[in-house]
């Protein structure tokens, strides 16, 4: 068995027509093929590269990462001495992975990186999490090395990068006891050492994912007297340097392979990264998006695997003397499961291509001046990923709740206990929803877009091409539900209001735009998506009618009865 | 510091462990279109242990070598995916049909004409005909020290290695002088995964392919008809719990177990 083979559905997203596009972009034009052999020559060379790539992945996840997901979740990781000890399991992962070539995944060739598309690592991604939901942690955070391969000086890039592609890892040291949501009042005390020639460090962060790393990028405040988000720099602290402790681990609910750290920083070495007063309104901005859709993929792996344990176990289980994935509510069940999958994945993937599009211009462009529409094709797909980035990590991380949910429903009372998987999934799930934005947060960075219609038109510009039928026609529907929810709750001109109905509005949004992107896949391959398609289509019909009906029937007065 | 030449014998087997309904043909020969040709496990562990050289010694060079059918040059490319330099495959229908005699000549004549080696290393045996001798007997014909059952290289330098070897009861420290030919035990490191920049960048890896002319061979010592042992049956035999016999503790009882283990042959 392989993750990868096992997979069509994850195949046939790596054939978007969008992808010659990415990766001609992302190879500048196949500039690079004399100098390394193992950059691609021209497109069906790269396809054959993200290939084996893809499936070198799954052997490892098949044969390494998910046997060990069991005893990872059993052992967690240890803190002593000031130092993270990742449990066994996690530590030969993180091995294997390096032996298998996959760290520098997304980095330039010259410093030793594979310079894959997000999009092929978000597939990478999503396998690993499939395998095992607490190791994307671990291994998917090497893509912080992007923010310093996008801001950083070049001695830095030299450095940093280099180390990356050798299998350093990495975290980014945001969240305080005091700041989590709300990174602007972070409080960690960078002063300048101008005798070394460095910057320093002094305070605590805290819920720090792998905090114990090679390389972190840390936001601090570099500007006295400054309370908000203008005074807070971006710093990249080498652990070698030495100055940062671990005080604790946290002992979490799920993901027990990814150590949560609390960190003592006693004036660390530090160096700038960027500008100073950019971090957190730029630079952080920037990691964040890409964190964000870390966790959809991350999200998309959990679904997928309790999707499959449900249904191993639904073929297996007779009750009444027939397996009980005959009965209709059962069936059902699985039927909605994999609906959510291959919806989140048209999303998904549709956003990391939007990403690859944006991004790779964005490095041709240190290197010559774009074309007028170069620069046209730039600003549309970055404000497309940036609109579609929150919509597909709210919900992609509320569907890996609901199927580890409805997976341990089918399991019975066999899924509450800790013998089968489906359990570790539901504890694994739970995070998801909650950090790198919490979903409700999710709503407000998508609410401007709902109300903007920038999602209405991505759907209806979607499925204009599109041939006519009915699930196009229960889409548009919904589109046209959307347009008069959304109008409804900004008629009023009150913010507080549009923020009331913004959950509803969001999700409404998010399923007409999944379901367009799904009909659009289930036309290119309707073997693999038809039946999902058409499965989801009938539920998320239900549900933007819903929200529809429940939001224009409410007015600014209806939230008094709420508080 | 040292620069090794390193040799992998290395073979494409059916995968014995995943055996099915229909993995023996009638005839009792084994039915090799039911079952994945894999890369023999211990082949695999022997794999590591040069590649591991290659990490100690920069610059030491391991070339893999198998025999067999055209595809079993994909043996070759898994090689190379995993860190090996390169390698040869030798194919041709003389060497079809070879039993282990045959099969080390092959090799020990592919070897002579490669040239240059400071170790070769082989797994133990293969899953598919367990005899382990082809490593010993190819060190026999090339002249080579041998040590059999290795587990882990200890100490390497230009004159001599140092292994670990696993014998019935615990283990050994060898040492021997270079060239010599190692088999490595399943118990060793298990090797490291594909790795993605050589998917990519050796992807059009030629094998090259050698018959035998090709390596001189004599072609009377090759495949069939230079292979002596004749299967005359292969059967599956299933032992049952009711061919079993008991013996007791007391003197008398153990004395007539040792007594029928002898007669048997299995001691003494």
């Amino acid at each position: 068995m392989n993750n990868y083979k096992d997979t069509p559905e994850l195949s046939a997203r790596m054939h978007s027509p969008l992808m010659e596009r990415i990766v001609e972009l992302k190879e500048n034009f196949y500039t690079e093929a004399d100098k390394y052999d193992y950059a691609p020559a021209d497109f069906a060379d790269a396809m054959d590269n993200f290939e084996r790539v893809l499936e070198l992945t799954g052997s490892v996840c098949d044969e390494v990462i998910a046997p060990n997901a069991e005893s990872v979740d059993r052992e967690g990781s240890h803190c002593s001495g000031g130092r993270v000890q990742y449990s066994a399991g996690t530590a030969q992962n993180l091995k294997v992975m390096h032996q298998a070539g996959m760290s520098g995944f997304g980095l330039p060739r010259q410093y030793g990186g594979l310079n894959m598309p997000v999009t092929v690592f978000s597939a990478v991604g999503e396998m690993i999490s499939r395998a095992d939901a607490s190791f994307q942690n671990v291994w998917g955070l090497q893509s912080c090395a992007d923010t310093i391969n996008e801001f950083g000086s070049p001695e830095q890039k030299e450095k940093y990068l280099t180390m990356a592609s050798n299998g350093a890892t990495m975290s980014m040291d945001l969240t305080e006891p005091d700041a989590g949501s709300d990174l602007q009042s972070v409080m960690l005390k960078a002063t300048e050492d101008p005798e070394n020639g460095c910057w320093r460090l002094n305070g605590v962060k805290r819920f720090i994912t792998n905090g114990d790393s090679d390389i972190h990028l840390v936001l601090a405040r570099s500007e006295e007297g400054t309370t908000d988000g203008r005074g807070l720099s971006l710093f990249i602290y080498d652990k070698r340097s030495g100055g940062v402790n671990v005080r604790r681990i946290e002992d979490k609910m799920g993901i027990h392979g990814s150590p949560t750290c609390e960190l003592v920083f006693n004036n660390a070495k530090a160096e700038l990264c960027g500008d100073r007063r950019l971090g957190l309104i730029k630079y952080v901005m920037s990691l964040m998006n890409g964190a964000r859709l870390g966790i959809a993929t991350q999200s998309v792996g959990i679904q997928d695997a309790a999707w499959r344990e449900a249904t191993a176990y639904a073929a297996e289980r007779r009750q009444f003397g027939r397996a009980i994935d005959t009965f209709p509510a059962v069936y059902q069940m699985l039927a909605l499961m994999k609906a959510k999958i291959e919806a989140s994945r048209s999303l998904m993937y549709e956003t990391s291509r939007f990403v690859d599009i944006y991004k790779s211009l964005d490095q041709i462009a240190k290197t010559r001046t774009l074309t007028p529409e170069e620069r046209q094709e730039s600003k549309r797909y970055s404000r497309l990923a940036d609109a579609l980035t929150p919509i597909t990590k709210g919900i992609t991380s509320e569907f890996a709740n609901q199927n580890a949910y409805d997976s341990i429903q089918i399991h019975g009372g066999s899924g509450f206990m800790r013998d089968y998987a489906c359990e570790r999934l539901y504890r694994d799930a739970r995070i998801t929803s909650i950090y790198e934005g919490t979903t409700q947060l999710q709503v407000v960075a998508a609410l401007r877009y709902v109300t903007g219609g920038t999602y209405s038109q991505f759907a209806k510009d979607t499925l204009e091409s599109l041939a006519d039928s009915a699930q196009k026609s229960t889409i548009l529907e919904m589109v046209a539900k959307l347009d008069a929810m959304t109008e409804s709750a900004s008629a009023h001109k009150e913010q507080e209001f549009t923020d009331f109905c913004g959950r509803r509005l969001m999700e409404s949004a998010a399923y007409c735009v999944m379901s367009a992107l799904l009909l659009r896949d289930s036309i290119q391959t309707p073997e693999l998506f038809d039946k999902p398609l058409k499965v989801f289509v009938d539920w998320a019909k239900g549900q933007v009618e819903g929200n529809a009906a429940v939001v224009m029937g409410w007015t600014p007065e209806s939230t008094e009865y709420y508080r | 510091m040292e620069k090794f030449n390193i040799i992998v014998l290395a073979k494409q087997v059916p995968d014995t462990r995943q055996v099915g309904k229909d993995a023996m043909n009638a005839d009792g020969t084994i039915n090799r279109a039911a079952l994945p040709a894999v890369f023999n496990p211990e082949d695999l562990n022997a794999l590591e242990q040069a590649l591991a050289i290659k990490d100690r010694f920069p610059g030491s060079s391991v070339t893999m070598l198998t025999m067999g059918p055209e595809r079993a040059k994909e043996i070759v490319m898994e090689g190379v995916f995993r860190g090996a330099d390169g390698g040869y495959l030798l194919t041709d229908r003389l060497f079809a049909g070879a039993d282990t005699l045959a099969t080390s000549y092959a090799l020990s004549t592919a070897i002579r004409k490669i040239g240059k080696f400071d170790i070769i290393i082989g797994g133990r045996q293969a899953i598919d005909g367990d005899t382990a001798q082809v490593g010993p007997q190819v060190a026999e014909k090339l002249g080579l020290n041998q040590i059999t059952y290795v587990e882990e290289i200890l100490e390497m330098d230009s004159k001599s290695v140092t292994v670990k070897r696993v014998i019935t009861g615990g283990v050994e420290t060898v040492k021997a002088p270079l060239p010599c030919l190692l088999t490595v035990n399943g118990s060793a490191a298990p090797c490291r995964p594909r790795n993605a920049r050589l998917l990519m960048g050796r992807k059009n890896y030629e094998v090259p392919a050698w018959t035998v002319a090709d390596v001189n061979a004599d072609p009377a010592k090759c495949g069939l008809s230079g292979s002596p042992t004749k299967v005359k049956k292969i059967e599956n035999i299933v032992f049952q719990a009711k061919e079993s016999k008991r013996y007791g503790a007391d003197e008398k009882e153990i004395a007539a177990l040792i007594e029928e283990l002898a007669v048997n042959h299995i001691i003494g």
